[in-house]
């Protein structure tokens, strides 16, 4: 079984198709790495298959199940351009809040785990809104990965960090990888997320223009499928 | 982490999850204190301009009392419905939510019971100064009263909720609010200010009041059951 199944997916944005005819497959333990241009339909394919809104047509599994189900969601890690977590509450009442949402056993334990694993233990009960843009992307990390999902979809995941917060996210990305979960993420910073790639998709005014296995050529020049596979290629 | 920890919480967590919703959007509004302030100062100062409006002897005046109550209420109110999805605005707050396995009913029930406590708070800070404003006896038939305020907040609550979820992503929202809940609100807004005005004359609910009463139950079942069954639409399309 898939962890991720994209069959057919088209999504309009009134009469304009964001996505069009799209087929994707993730095996469980890969990492796909989505590429393309602004525009090109990234984050709208993410969104969608996160479950934030519904394809026009054509269907989309998740471990075999469709995204709106808890159990699919349960499975599922998303990082968005937002962090999705609050200003006005401290880092482990965040962290606590998602681990109750989430059903975890133990949420503060959980929460205080994640703050120590993204460097952030220091700062737990520090508003959000107090933080560094570095810290409030770790805390981000933090609560996508907090209940240990076996799918993380992660949009440019890489965009504004600095130099911790990309070694923290590349070590946890490896780490995931490592212990078999399957990753799904977008982005522009090709020679960060291509390092760890099993897979890339290329996309290209909403239609998959490349899908296939990453090769030493793509890592060792990262602008090889955008040359070769692209419009300009 | 033992794994045993990461487990999936039991069924009947629905419960647990509309608590946490709610506790947290309770906690972020009481330390930012951006609604209830301006809900409160609202209410208050409309109550005494009203005051000086009115002869508060007159018999007149205490006929109109649960119409004026329920006009401050349904502004208000609107005050801190309008919050309650723009709070998840900032960092794609609801994208979190949305993307957690909390059912959509469960999202809007526990925002419902947050608001609902919201406004009750601002109701009961606001009545004893109507009382003393208005020289009416609003404690006389505290129980009633205290059921009628509850029947036609949480109509006035859902809808708000509900609306404010279909509004988190216009601009306008705090216009477009407005303009769509109280069309909507007119039925319970009437029969909560009947209600209020034979309660604080001192008179018992009977005869074509008990309709009134009737009413606002009615209100209150179908437009939660209808809010509960649209909200997942509402928040995924």
């Amino acid at each position: 079984m898939s962890a991720v199944a994209v069959d057919g997916v088209w999504k309009y944005y009134g009469d304009y198709p964001a996505l069009r005819d799209i087929h994707l497959e993730a095996a469980p333990g890969a990492c796909l790495a989505l590429i393309g241009r602004n525009g090109a339909g990234k984050t709208t394919l993410l969104r969608t298959v996160a479950g934030f809104s519904r394809p026009g047509r054509g269907d989309i599994r998740i471990f075999g199940k469709a995204p709106r189900e808890t159990a699919a969601r349960r499975m599922t890690g998303f990082i968005g351009h937002g962090i999705s977590v609050y200003d006005e509450l401290s880092a482990l009442e965040n962290l606590t809040l998602y681990g109750k949402l989430y059903g975890l056993e133990n949420p503060r334990r959980a929460a205080l785990e994640w703050l120590e694993r993204t460097g952030l233990e220091r700062v737990a009960n520090g508003l959000v809104r107090e933080f560094s843009r570095g810290m409030r992307q770790r805390l981000a990390v933090a609560r996508a990965f907090l209940h240990e999902p076996a799918l993380l979809l992660l949009d440019e995941p890489f965009t504004a960090l600095d130099d911790r917060a990309i070694a923290v996210l590349q070590r946890l990305l490896r780490e995931a990888l490592q212990d078999g979960k399957t990753i799904v993420m977008s982005t522009h910073q090709l020679r960060e997320a291509l390092e760890l790639s099993t897979h890339v998709a290329l996309l290209v005014r909403g239609k998959v223009a490349f899908e296939g296995r990453c090769t030493p050529e793509m890592v060792a020049d990262p602008g090889y499928v955008y040359a070769r596979y692209g419009e300009g290629g | 982490m033992k794994s045993a920890e990461r487990a999936p919480a039991p069924k009947g967590a629905a419960a647990f999850q509309i608590l946490t919703i709610a506790l947290k959007d309770l906690r972020s509004e009481l330390r930012t204190k951006e609604a209830i302030n301006a809900s409160l100062a609202f209410a208050l100062v409309i109550l005494l301009m009203f005051s000086f409006a009115f002869d508060p002897e007159a018999d007149t005046t205490r006929e109109i009392s649960g119409g004026l109550l329920w006009i401050v209420f349904a502004f208000a109110g609107t005050l801190i419905l309008n919050r309650s999805f723009a709070r998840e605005v900032p960092n794609d707050c609801l994208d979190g939510l949305i993307a957690a396995p909390v059912p959509g009913w469960v999202l809007f029930l526990g925002k419902a019971v947050a608001n609902f406590a919201l406004v009750m708070a601002v109701e009961l800070v606001a009545l004893p100064i109507f009382g003393i404003f208005y020289n009416v006896r609003w404690a006389q038939q505290f129980g009633e009263l205290l059921g009628v305020l509850a029947l036609a907040t949480w109509g006035m609550t859902v809808i708000g909720t509900i609306f404010s979820a279909l509004t988190v992503n216009i601009r306008l929202r705090e216009v477009m609010l407005p303009m769509l809940t109280y069309p909507i609100l007119v039925p319970a807004l009437i029969g909560a200010m009947r209600l209020t005005a034979v309660l604080v004359m001192g008179k018992p609910i009977g005869g074509d009041d008990a309709a009134w009463l009737r009413l606002l139950v009615g209100f209150d079942a179908i437009y939660t059951a209808a809010s509960l069954v649209l909200v997942e639409t509402v928040l995924v399309g």
